[in-house]
Protein backbone atom coordinates (compact mmCIF):
# COMPACT_ATOMS: atom_id res chain seq x y z
CA UNK A 1 0.00 0.00 0.00
CA UNK A 2 3.08 2.46 0.76
CA UNK A 3 4.26 1.97 -2.72
CA UNK A 4 1.07 3.65 -4.42
CA UNK A 5 0.75 6.43 -1.96
CA UNK A 6 1.95 9.85 -3.77
CA UNK A 7 5.96 10.70 -2.10
CA UNK A 8 3.90 14.30 -1.57
CA UNK A 9 1.44 13.16 0.96
CA UNK A 10 4.14 11.35 2.87
CA UNK A 11 5.91 14.78 3.17
CA UNK A 12 2.89 16.69 4.02
CA UNK A 13 3.14 14.06 6.83
CA UNK A 14 6.05 14.43 7.76
CA UNK A 15 5.14 18.36 7.43
CA UNK A 16 2.14 18.73 9.54
CA UNK A 17 3.70 16.42 12.76
CA UNK A 18 7.08 18.35 12.63
CA UNK A 19 5.39 21.62 12.64
CA UNK A 20 2.92 19.65 15.67
CA UNK A 21 6.75 19.18 17.23
CA UNK A 22 7.73 22.44 16.55
CA UNK A 23 4.69 24.78 18.23
CA UNK A 24 5.25 22.40 21.56
CA UNK A 25 8.77 22.61 21.98
CA UNK A 26 9.38 26.21 21.41
CA UNK A 27 6.34 27.07 23.84
CA UNK A 28 8.67 25.56 26.39
CA UNK A 29 11.60 28.16 25.62
CA UNK A 30 12.08 30.53 28.27
CA UNK A 31 11.47 34.05 27.24
CA UNK A 32 14.38 35.06 28.35
CA UNK A 33 16.14 33.16 25.62
CA UNK A 34 13.86 33.72 23.03
CA UNK A 35 17.11 35.57 20.97
CA UNK A 36 19.41 33.15 21.27
CA UNK A 37 16.16 30.62 20.17
CA UNK A 38 16.64 33.11 16.88
CA UNK A 39 20.19 32.69 16.66
CA UNK A 40 19.77 28.63 17.00
CA UNK A 41 16.91 28.38 14.20
CA UNK A 42 18.82 30.51 11.93
CA UNK A 43 21.76 27.65 12.12
CA UNK A 44 18.94 25.02 12.25
CA UNK A 45 17.57 26.52 9.08
CA UNK A 46 21.07 26.70 7.54
CA UNK A 47 19.83 23.11 6.98
CA UNK A 48 19.36 24.43 3.52
CA UNK A 49 22.99 23.50 2.82
CA UNK A 50 22.39 20.13 2.01
CA UNK A 51 19.83 20.74 -0.92
CA UNK A 52 22.39 22.91 -1.70
CA UNK A 53 25.42 20.35 -1.58
CA UNK A 54 23.37 18.25 -4.35
CA UNK A 55 22.93 21.63 -6.44
CA UNK A 56 26.55 21.73 -6.23
CA UNK A 57 27.42 18.17 -6.77
CA UNK A 58 26.05 16.87 -10.39
CA UNK A 59 27.98 15.02 -12.60
CA UNK A 60 27.90 17.45 -15.69
CA UNK A 61 28.66 21.17 -14.34
CA UNK A 62 26.99 23.73 -16.11
CA UNK A 63 26.35 27.70 -14.33
CA UNK A 64 23.47 25.67 -12.14
CA UNK A 65 26.87 24.39 -9.98
CA UNK A 66 27.87 27.62 -9.58
CA UNK A 67 24.34 28.72 -8.42
CA UNK A 68 24.64 25.71 -6.21
CA UNK A 69 28.10 26.48 -4.85
CA UNK A 70 27.21 30.29 -4.03
CA UNK A 71 24.26 28.45 -2.06
CA UNK A 72 26.35 26.43 -0.48
CA UNK A 73 28.64 29.13 0.88
CA UNK A 74 25.37 31.86 1.90
CA UNK A 75 24.18 28.49 3.98
CA UNK A 76 27.48 27.52 6.05
CA UNK A 77 27.69 31.15 6.83
CA UNK A 78 24.48 30.78 8.33
CA UNK A 79 25.37 27.48 10.15
CA UNK A 80 28.53 28.56 11.47
CA UNK A 81 27.86 32.09 12.18
CA UNK A 82 24.17 31.01 13.89
CA UNK A 83 26.00 28.23 16.55
CA UNK A 84 28.95 30.10 17.19
CA UNK A 85 27.09 33.42 18.19
CA UNK A 86 24.46 31.17 19.80
CA UNK A 87 27.20 29.65 21.68
CA UNK A 88 28.64 32.58 22.41
CA UNK A 89 25.70 34.13 23.68
CA UNK A 90 24.61 31.09 26.26
CA UNK A 91 27.78 31.35 27.65
CA UNK A 92 27.04 34.72 29.00
CA UNK A 93 24.03 33.01 30.24
CA UNK A 94 26.11 30.78 32.21
CA UNK A 95 27.91 33.00 34.32
CA UNK A 96 24.38 34.57 35.49
CA UNK A 97 23.16 31.20 36.34
CA UNK A 98 26.63 30.58 38.28
CA UNK A 99 26.04 33.61 40.41
CA UNK A 100 22.22 33.25 40.70
CA UNK A 101 22.94 29.90 42.47
CA UNK B 1 25.52 4.70 0.93
CA UNK B 2 22.52 3.31 0.32
CA UNK B 3 19.39 5.81 0.27
CA UNK B 4 18.01 3.77 3.36
CA UNK B 5 21.44 4.20 5.37
CA UNK B 6 20.82 7.96 3.89
CA UNK B 7 17.41 8.42 4.99
CA UNK B 8 17.89 6.99 8.42
CA UNK B 9 20.82 9.29 9.65
CA UNK B 10 19.10 12.32 8.36
CA UNK B 11 16.28 10.94 11.01
CA UNK B 12 18.83 10.96 13.32
CA UNK B 13 19.98 14.38 12.88
CA UNK B 14 16.69 15.24 12.88
CA UNK B 15 16.12 14.11 16.13
CA UNK B 16 19.25 16.32 17.55
CA UNK B 17 17.68 19.32 15.79
CA UNK B 18 14.24 18.91 18.31
CA UNK B 19 16.60 18.08 20.95
CA UNK B 20 18.28 21.66 20.66
CA UNK B 21 15.34 23.55 20.36
CA UNK B 22 14.08 21.34 23.65
CA UNK B 23 17.22 21.91 25.42
CA UNK B 24 16.33 25.89 25.46
CA UNK B 25 13.70 25.86 27.47
CA UNK B 26 16.13 26.62 30.53
CA UNK B 27 19.72 28.17 30.82
CA UNK B 28 20.97 24.97 32.42
CA UNK B 29 20.11 22.37 29.47
CA UNK B 30 20.33 25.58 26.36
CA UNK B 31 24.31 25.13 25.86
CA UNK B 32 23.93 21.44 25.62
CA UNK B 33 20.94 22.26 23.28
CA UNK B 34 23.17 23.87 20.40
CA UNK B 35 25.58 21.26 20.83
CA UNK B 36 22.67 18.57 19.72
CA UNK B 37 22.00 21.26 16.97
CA UNK B 38 25.88 21.05 16.34
CA UNK B 39 25.94 17.15 16.24
CA UNK B 40 23.08 17.00 13.79
CA UNK B 41 24.29 19.50 11.47
CA UNK B 42 27.68 17.50 11.35
CA UNK B 43 25.26 14.13 10.54
CA UNK B 44 23.43 15.55 8.22
CA UNK B 45 26.46 17.79 5.94
CA UNK B 46 28.79 14.41 6.29
CA UNK B 47 26.03 11.89 5.04
CA UNK B 48 25.04 14.69 2.09
CA UNK B 49 28.89 14.46 1.23
CA UNK B 50 28.59 10.75 0.45
CA UNK B 51 25.70 11.27 -2.43
CA UNK B 52 27.04 14.20 -3.94
CA UNK B 53 30.29 14.60 -6.47
CA UNK B 54 32.71 17.71 -6.84
CA UNK B 55 33.99 17.50 -3.14
CA UNK B 56 36.62 19.86 -3.53
CA UNK B 57 34.17 22.73 -4.56
CA UNK B 58 31.94 21.91 -2.02
CA UNK B 59 34.40 21.49 0.80
CA UNK B 60 36.20 24.82 -0.15
CA UNK B 61 32.61 26.66 -0.44
CA UNK B 62 31.96 25.46 3.11
CA UNK B 63 35.19 26.36 4.64
CA UNK B 64 34.80 30.09 2.72
CA UNK B 65 30.77 30.45 4.32
CA UNK B 66 31.77 28.89 7.84
CA UNK B 67 35.09 31.59 8.14
CA UNK B 68 32.95 34.01 7.50
CA UNK B 69 30.08 32.86 9.64
CA UNK B 70 32.43 32.14 12.73
CA UNK B 71 34.23 36.00 12.26
CA UNK B 72 31.11 37.59 12.48
CA UNK B 73 29.48 35.39 15.20
CA UNK B 74 32.34 36.14 17.00
CA UNK B 75 33.17 39.99 16.37
CA UNK B 76 29.22 41.18 16.41
CA UNK B 77 28.54 43.58 19.27
CA UNK B 78 25.49 41.92 21.49
CA UNK B 79 23.73 45.34 20.65
CA UNK B 80 23.67 44.56 17.39
CA UNK B 81 22.09 41.04 17.47
CA UNK B 82 18.65 41.87 15.65
CA UNK B 83 20.85 43.04 13.00
CA UNK B 84 22.54 39.79 12.45
CA UNK B 85 19.92 37.89 12.32
CA UNK B 86 17.97 39.87 9.95
CA UNK B 87 21.51 39.28 7.61
CA UNK B 88 21.58 35.38 8.53
CA UNK B 89 17.60 35.27 7.48
CA UNK B 90 18.22 36.91 4.54
CA UNK B 91 20.92 34.39 3.75
CA UNK B 92 18.59 31.52 3.75
CA UNK B 93 16.12 33.15 1.75
CA UNK B 94 18.66 33.41 -1.20
CA UNK B 95 20.21 30.35 -0.96
CA UNK B 96 16.46 29.03 -1.45
CA UNK B 97 15.99 30.84 -4.69
CA UNK B 98 19.38 29.34 -5.78
CA UNK B 99 18.93 25.88 -4.96
CA UNK B 100 15.07 25.87 -6.66
CA UNK B 101 16.60 27.63 -9.98
CA UNK B 102 19.27 25.00 -9.77
CA UNK B 103 16.71 22.50 -9.10
CA UNK B 104 14.48 23.95 -12.33
CA UNK B 105 18.03 23.79 -14.44
CA UNK B 106 18.97 20.06 -13.56
CA UNK B 107 15.74 18.04 -12.14
CA UNK B 108 18.32 15.35 -11.93
CA UNK B 109 21.26 15.96 -9.38
CA UNK B 110 18.31 16.17 -7.24
CA UNK B 111 16.56 12.86 -8.04
CA UNK B 112 13.94 14.43 -9.99
CA UNK B 113 12.73 13.27 -13.23
CA UNK B 114 13.87 15.42 -16.09
CA UNK B 115 10.26 16.65 -17.11
CA UNK B 116 9.20 18.08 -14.03
CA UNK B 117 6.16 16.64 -12.87
CA UNK B 118 3.59 19.20 -11.20
CA UNK B 119 3.76 18.19 -7.94
CA UNK B 120 7.83 19.46 -7.68
CA UNK B 121 7.12 22.96 -10.11
CA UNK B 122 4.27 23.54 -7.46
CA UNK B 123 6.85 23.27 -4.38
CA UNK B 124 9.72 24.69 -6.66
CA UNK B 125 7.34 27.57 -6.87
CA UNK B 126 6.71 27.34 -3.03
CA UNK B 127 10.16 27.55 -2.36
CA UNK B 128 11.13 30.09 -4.46
CA UNK B 129 8.68 32.87 -3.43
CA UNK B 130 9.40 32.28 0.27
CA UNK B 131 12.88 32.34 -0.16
CA UNK B 132 13.06 35.18 -2.47
CA UNK B 133 10.53 37.56 0.05
CA UNK B 134 12.44 36.18 2.83
CA UNK B 135 15.89 37.54 1.06
CA UNK B 136 14.39 40.98 0.11
CA UNK B 137 12.18 41.60 3.60
CA UNK B 138 15.26 40.60 5.10
CA UNK B 139 17.87 43.23 3.68
CA UNK B 140 14.93 45.93 4.29
CA UNK B 141 14.73 44.91 7.99
CA UNK B 142 18.71 44.59 8.24
CA UNK B 143 18.92 48.32 6.59
CA UNK B 144 16.56 49.79 8.92
CA UNK B 145 18.03 47.77 12.28
CA UNK B 146 21.47 49.18 11.20
CA UNK B 147 20.46 52.28 10.94
CA UNK B 148 21.44 52.24 7.25
CA UNK B 149 18.20 53.52 6.67
CA UNK B 150 15.02 55.35 8.65
CA UNK B 151 12.85 53.18 10.50
CA UNK B 152 10.33 55.37 9.81
CA UNK B 153 7.34 53.83 7.86
CA UNK B 154 7.61 54.26 3.98
CA UNK B 155 3.68 54.39 2.70
CA UNK B 156 2.55 55.66 -0.32
CA UNK B 157 -1.37 56.17 -1.60
CA UNK B 158 -2.54 52.66 -2.69
CA UNK B 159 0.22 50.37 -1.41
CA UNK B 160 -2.03 47.73 -0.61
CA UNK B 161 -3.54 47.91 -3.70
CA UNK B 162 -0.64 47.66 -5.57
CA UNK B 163 1.44 44.89 -3.37
CA UNK B 164 -1.79 42.69 -4.22
CA UNK B 165 -2.17 43.61 -7.50
CA UNK B 166 1.66 42.32 -7.95
CA UNK B 167 1.25 39.25 -5.48
CA UNK B 168 -1.94 38.19 -8.16
CA UNK B 169 0.59 38.64 -11.45
CA UNK B 170 2.96 36.48 -9.14
CA UNK B 171 0.73 33.69 -8.87
CA UNK B 172 -0.61 33.88 -12.72
CA UNK B 173 2.94 33.48 -13.25
CA UNK B 174 3.45 31.14 -11.09
CA UNK B 175 1.06 28.76 -13.03
CA UNK B 176 1.66 29.33 -15.96
CA UNK B 177 5.16 27.55 -15.02
CA UNK B 178 3.22 24.99 -13.13
CA UNK B 179 0.64 24.21 -16.45
CA UNK B 180 3.79 24.56 -19.21
CA UNK B 181 4.60 21.21 -20.21
CA UNK B 182 8.50 22.41 -20.96
CA UNK B 183 10.90 24.43 -18.32
CA UNK B 184 8.92 27.76 -18.67
CA UNK B 185 11.92 29.98 -17.69
CA UNK B 186 9.96 33.43 -18.95
CA UNK B 187 7.24 32.63 -16.19
CA UNK B 188 9.31 31.28 -13.96
CA UNK B 189 11.96 34.23 -13.63
CA UNK B 190 8.90 36.80 -13.84
CA UNK B 191 7.61 35.25 -10.85
CA UNK B 192 11.07 35.12 -8.88
CA UNK B 193 11.55 39.00 -9.64
CA UNK B 194 8.17 39.91 -8.30
CA UNK B 195 8.78 38.05 -5.44
CA UNK B 196 12.10 39.75 -4.91
CA UNK B 197 9.92 43.31 -5.06
CA UNK B 198 6.97 42.36 -2.92
CA UNK B 199 9.55 41.23 0.01
CA UNK B 200 10.84 45.01 -0.38
CA UNK B 201 7.28 46.47 -0.78
CA UNK B 202 6.19 44.25 2.16
CA UNK B 203 8.52 45.49 4.91
CA UNK B 204 9.35 49.55 3.98
CA UNK B 205 5.79 50.75 5.97
CA UNK B 206 6.41 48.54 8.93
CA UNK B 207 7.98 50.61 11.59
CA UNK B 208 11.20 50.52 13.81
CA UNK B 209 9.14 49.25 16.88
CA UNK B 210 7.37 46.75 14.84
CA UNK B 211 10.93 44.96 14.06
CA UNK B 212 10.45 42.55 16.86
CA UNK B 213 7.36 41.06 14.81
CA UNK B 214 9.35 41.35 11.66
CA UNK B 215 12.35 40.06 12.91
CA UNK B 216 10.48 37.04 13.88
CA UNK B 217 8.42 36.81 10.92
CA UNK B 218 11.20 36.48 8.70
CA UNK B 219 12.88 34.06 10.76
CA UNK B 220 9.03 32.02 10.47
CA UNK B 221 9.29 32.42 6.53
CA UNK B 222 13.46 31.28 6.20
CA UNK B 223 11.98 28.14 8.03
CA UNK B 224 9.34 27.89 5.81
CA UNK B 225 12.05 28.22 3.10
CA UNK B 226 13.68 25.59 4.29
CA UNK B 227 10.50 23.34 4.43
CA UNK B 228 9.33 24.29 0.51
CA UNK B 229 12.81 23.22 -1.26
CA UNK B 230 12.79 19.92 1.21
CA UNK B 231 9.04 19.19 -0.40
CA UNK B 232 10.91 20.08 -4.15
CA UNK B 233 13.52 17.58 -3.32
CA UNK B 234 11.66 14.83 -1.45
CA UNK B 235 13.81 15.29 1.73
CA UNK B 236 11.99 14.80 5.34
CA UNK B 237 15.25 16.13 6.70
CA UNK B 238 14.56 19.82 5.53
CA UNK B 239 10.76 19.84 6.26
CA UNK B 240 11.43 18.69 9.65
CA UNK B 241 13.96 21.04 10.24
CA UNK B 242 12.57 23.84 8.44
CA UNK B 243 9.04 23.31 9.80
CA UNK B 244 11.01 23.21 13.24
CA UNK B 245 12.39 27.18 12.47
CA UNK B 246 9.03 28.00 10.95
CA UNK B 247 6.79 27.07 14.17
CA UNK B 248 9.32 28.73 16.04
CA UNK B 249 9.22 32.16 14.36
CA UNK B 250 5.25 32.29 14.12
CA UNK B 251 4.98 31.54 17.85
CA UNK B 252 7.50 34.35 18.63
CA UNK B 253 5.24 36.61 16.02
CA UNK B 254 2.43 35.87 17.91
CA UNK B 255 3.80 36.50 21.74
CA UNK B 256 5.43 39.87 20.01
CA UNK B 257 1.91 40.97 18.58
CA UNK B 258 0.25 39.94 21.96
CA UNK B 259 2.98 42.39 23.98
CA UNK B 260 1.66 44.95 21.88
CA UNK B 261 -2.00 44.02 21.88
CA UNK B 262 -1.87 44.37 17.83
CA UNK B 263 -3.21 41.98 15.45
CA UNK B 264 -0.81 40.36 13.14
CA UNK B 265 -2.38 41.30 10.01
CA UNK B 266 -2.27 45.32 11.38
CA UNK B 267 1.40 45.40 12.06
CA UNK B 268 2.09 43.97 8.60
CA UNK B 269 0.04 46.07 6.72
CA UNK B 270 2.49 48.91 8.34
CA UNK B 271 2.59 52.79 8.93
CA UNK B 272 1.55 52.40 12.83
CA UNK B 273 4.41 55.65 13.59
CA UNK B 274 3.39 57.54 10.91
CA UNK B 275 -0.74 57.58 12.34
CA UNK B 276 0.59 58.02 15.73
CA UNK B 277 2.45 60.80 14.77
CA UNK B 278 -0.56 63.01 13.20
CA UNK B 279 -2.73 61.75 15.99
CA UNK B 280 -0.37 63.88 18.43
CA UNK B 281 0.08 66.64 16.35
CA UNK B 282 -3.51 67.46 16.71
CA UNK B 283 -3.09 67.88 20.59
CA UNK B 284 -1.48 71.09 20.55
CA UNK B 285 -1.36 71.96 24.28
CA UNK B 286 2.23 73.14 25.77
CA UNK B 287 3.22 70.86 28.82
CA UNK B 288 5.56 70.97 31.36
CA UNK B 289 8.07 68.38 32.55
CA UNK B 290 10.22 68.67 35.45
CA UNK B 291 14.22 67.82 34.71
CA UNK B 292 17.13 67.34 36.68
CA UNK B 293 20.81 65.98 36.59
CA UNK B 294 21.89 62.49 36.93
CA UNK B 295 23.54 63.66 40.88
CA UNK B 296 19.54 64.76 41.83
CA UNK B 297 18.88 61.10 40.48
CA UNK B 298 21.55 59.06 42.31
CA UNK B 299 20.96 60.88 45.61
CA UNK B 300 17.42 59.88 45.28
CA UNK B 301 17.99 55.96 44.57
CA UNK B 302 20.97 55.99 47.41
CA UNK B 303 18.23 56.51 49.50
CA UNK B 304 15.38 54.28 48.18
CA UNK B 305 14.58 50.80 50.07
CA UNK B 306 13.47 49.46 45.95
CA UNK B 307 14.46 50.65 42.49
CA UNK B 308 13.50 49.13 39.44
CA UNK B 309 15.20 49.70 36.41
CA UNK B 310 13.00 49.31 33.00
CA UNK B 311 15.74 48.96 29.99
CA UNK B 312 14.78 50.04 26.31
CA UNK B 313 16.18 50.15 22.96
CA UNK B 314 18.13 52.98 24.45
CA UNK B 315 19.79 51.07 26.42
CA UNK B 316 21.12 48.78 23.40
CA UNK B 317 21.76 51.87 21.36
CA UNK B 318 24.16 53.48 24.16
CA UNK B 319 25.43 50.25 24.66
CA UNK B 320 24.95 51.35 28.48
CA UNK B 321 24.84 47.86 30.03
CA UNK B 322 27.96 47.40 31.98
CA UNK B 323 27.15 51.00 33.20
CA UNK B 324 23.95 50.22 34.36
CA UNK B 325 25.73 46.49 35.89
CA UNK B 326 27.89 48.79 37.88
CA UNK B 327 25.35 51.30 38.96
CA UNK B 328 22.81 48.57 40.56
CA UNK B 329 26.01 46.71 42.32
CA UNK B 330 26.43 50.34 43.91
CA UNK B 331 22.85 50.73 44.97
CA UNK B 332 22.68 46.64 46.17
CA UNK B 333 25.56 47.40 48.24
CA UNK B 334 24.01 50.23 49.94
CA UNK B 335 21.34 47.91 50.82
CA UNK B 336 18.86 49.20 48.18
CA UNK B 337 17.00 46.64 46.62
CA UNK B 338 17.54 46.73 42.17
CA UNK B 339 15.79 44.59 39.94
CA UNK B 340 15.13 45.04 36.21
CA UNK B 341 11.92 44.44 34.67
CA UNK B 342 11.80 43.61 30.85
CA UNK B 343 8.83 44.03 28.63
CA UNK B 344 8.71 41.35 25.98
CA UNK B 345 8.82 43.90 22.78
CA UNK B 346 11.57 45.79 24.88
CA UNK B 347 14.27 46.31 22.08
CA UNK B 348 14.37 45.52 18.56
CA UNK B 349 13.97 41.45 19.14
CA UNK B 350 12.45 38.58 21.15
CA UNK B 351 14.70 38.44 24.33
CA UNK B 352 17.17 41.31 23.34
CA UNK B 353 17.47 42.90 26.61
CA UNK B 354 18.16 39.58 28.68
CA UNK B 355 21.11 38.96 26.47
CA UNK B 356 22.17 42.59 27.13
CA UNK B 357 21.89 42.34 30.76
CA UNK B 358 23.49 39.10 30.64
CA UNK B 359 26.37 39.82 28.96
CA UNK B 360 26.92 42.57 31.73
CA UNK B 361 26.79 39.34 34.23
CA UNK B 362 23.57 41.32 35.73
CA UNK B 363 22.52 38.21 38.41
CA UNK B 364 19.52 36.04 36.50
CA UNK B 365 17.36 36.95 39.65
CA UNK B 366 17.25 40.22 39.35
CA UNK B 367 15.92 40.38 36.10
CA UNK B 368 12.07 39.84 35.97
CA UNK B 369 9.31 39.55 33.04
CA UNK B 370 6.35 41.48 32.71
CA UNK B 371 4.64 39.05 34.50
CA UNK B 372 6.38 38.55 37.30
CA UNK B 373 6.86 42.20 38.52
CA UNK B 374 3.90 44.57 37.20
CA UNK B 375 1.98 44.09 40.75
CA UNK B 376 5.50 45.33 42.67
CA UNK B 377 5.72 48.73 41.08
CA UNK B 378 3.19 50.17 43.00
CA UNK B 379 5.35 49.96 46.34
CA UNK B 380 8.62 50.71 44.82
CA UNK B 381 10.29 54.05 45.79
CA UNK B 382 12.05 54.44 42.01
CA UNK B 383 11.73 53.69 38.55
CA UNK B 384 14.36 54.46 36.19
CA UNK B 385 13.29 53.66 32.77
CA UNK B 386 16.38 53.76 30.75
CA UNK B 387 16.00 54.10 26.95
CA UNK B 388 12.27 52.66 27.10
CA UNK B 389 9.56 54.59 26.08
CA UNK B 390 6.40 53.38 24.73
CA UNK B 391 6.41 50.30 26.98
CA UNK B 392 6.01 52.55 29.78
CA UNK B 393 3.25 54.84 28.07
CA UNK B 394 0.33 55.08 30.36
CA UNK B 395 -1.43 56.10 27.30
CA UNK B 396 -2.25 52.12 26.67
CA UNK B 397 -5.00 52.27 29.63
CA UNK B 398 -5.99 55.15 27.70
CA UNK B 399 -9.56 54.02 25.04
CA UNK B 400 -8.86 55.33 21.95
CA UNK B 401 -5.33 55.72 22.11
CA UNK B 402 -3.56 54.01 19.06
CA UNK B 403 -1.97 51.75 21.65
CA UNK B 404 -4.55 51.59 23.33
CA UNK B 405 -4.92 48.05 25.32
CA UNK B 406 -1.30 47.20 25.10
CA UNK B 407 0.19 45.58 28.40
CA UNK B 408 2.49 48.17 29.73
CA UNK B 409 4.87 48.26 32.59
CA UNK B 410 3.28 50.24 35.32
CA UNK B 411 6.46 52.28 36.04
CA UNK B 412 3.62 55.07 36.86
CA UNK B 413 2.60 53.55 39.71
CA UNK B 414 5.77 53.79 41.25
CA UNK B 415 6.30 56.95 43.99
CA UNK B 416 9.12 58.07 42.07
CA UNK B 417 10.14 57.87 37.98
CA UNK B 418 13.27 58.63 36.85
CA UNK B 419 13.42 58.54 33.05
CA UNK B 420 16.56 58.79 31.16
CA UNK B 421 16.22 59.96 27.42
CA UNK B 422 18.42 61.99 25.07
CA UNK B 423 15.39 64.18 24.29
CA UNK B 424 11.69 64.57 24.79
CA UNK B 425 11.22 63.12 20.81
CA UNK B 426 8.47 60.71 20.84
CA UNK B 427 9.04 57.19 20.76
CA UNK B 428 9.22 54.77 17.80
CA UNK B 429 5.28 54.80 18.14
CA UNK B 430 5.45 58.30 16.96
CA UNK B 431 3.36 59.04 20.57
CA UNK B 432 3.58 61.72 23.20
CA UNK B 433 4.23 59.59 26.70
CA UNK B 434 2.32 61.19 29.63
CA UNK B 435 4.84 59.40 32.34
CA UNK B 436 7.33 62.33 31.42
CA UNK B 437 4.79 65.22 31.94
CA UNK B 438 3.53 63.50 35.56
CA UNK B 439 4.53 65.86 38.91
CA UNK B 440 6.91 62.69 40.76
CA UNK B 441 8.73 62.05 37.33
CA UNK B 442 12.13 63.64 36.66
CA UNK B 443 13.67 63.99 33.36
CA UNK B 444 17.41 63.03 32.97
CA UNK B 445 18.29 64.63 29.48
CA UNK B 446 21.59 62.57 28.07
CA UNK B 447 23.29 59.07 26.39
CA UNK B 448 22.07 56.34 28.91
CA UNK B 449 25.61 55.19 29.14
CA UNK B 450 26.79 58.61 30.91
CA UNK B 451 23.79 59.45 32.27
CA UNK B 452 24.21 56.00 34.39
CA UNK B 453 27.84 56.43 34.46
CA UNK B 454 27.82 60.09 36.10
CA UNK B 455 24.58 58.19 38.57
CA UNK B 456 27.55 55.36 39.70
CA UNK B 457 30.24 58.64 40.14
CA UNK B 458 27.95 60.32 42.39
CA UNK B 459 26.79 57.40 44.36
Amino acid sequence: MIGEIDPTIINLTVFVLAVFVGYHVVWNVTPALHTPLMSVTNAISGIILVGAMLAAGPAETDWGVWLGAAAVTLAAINVFGGFLVTQRMLEMFRKKDKKGS
Amino acid sequence: MSANTVALAYLIASVFFILALKGLSSPLSARRGNMFGIIGMVIAVITTLTITRNWALIIVCIALGGAIGAVVARRVQMTAMPELVAFMHSLVGLAAVFIAIAAVNNPASFGLPETLPMGSKLELFLGTFIGAMTWSGSVIAFLKLSGRMSGAPITFNGQHKVNLTMAIIMVGFGLWFFFSTTTNWTAFSIMTAIAFVLGFLIIIPIGGADMPVVISMLNSYSGWAAAGIGFSLGNPMLIIAGSLVGSSGAILSYIMCKAMNRPFLSVILGGFGSEGGAAVAGDGTQKTYRSGSADDAAFIMGNADSVIIVPGYGLAVARAQHAVKELAEVLHKKGVNVRFAIHPVAGRMPGHMNVLLAEAEIPYEQVLEMDEINSDFSNTDVVLVLGANDVVNPAANVPGSPIYGMPILDAYKARTVMVVKRSMAAGYAGLDNDLFYMDKTMMIFGDAKKVVEDMVKAL
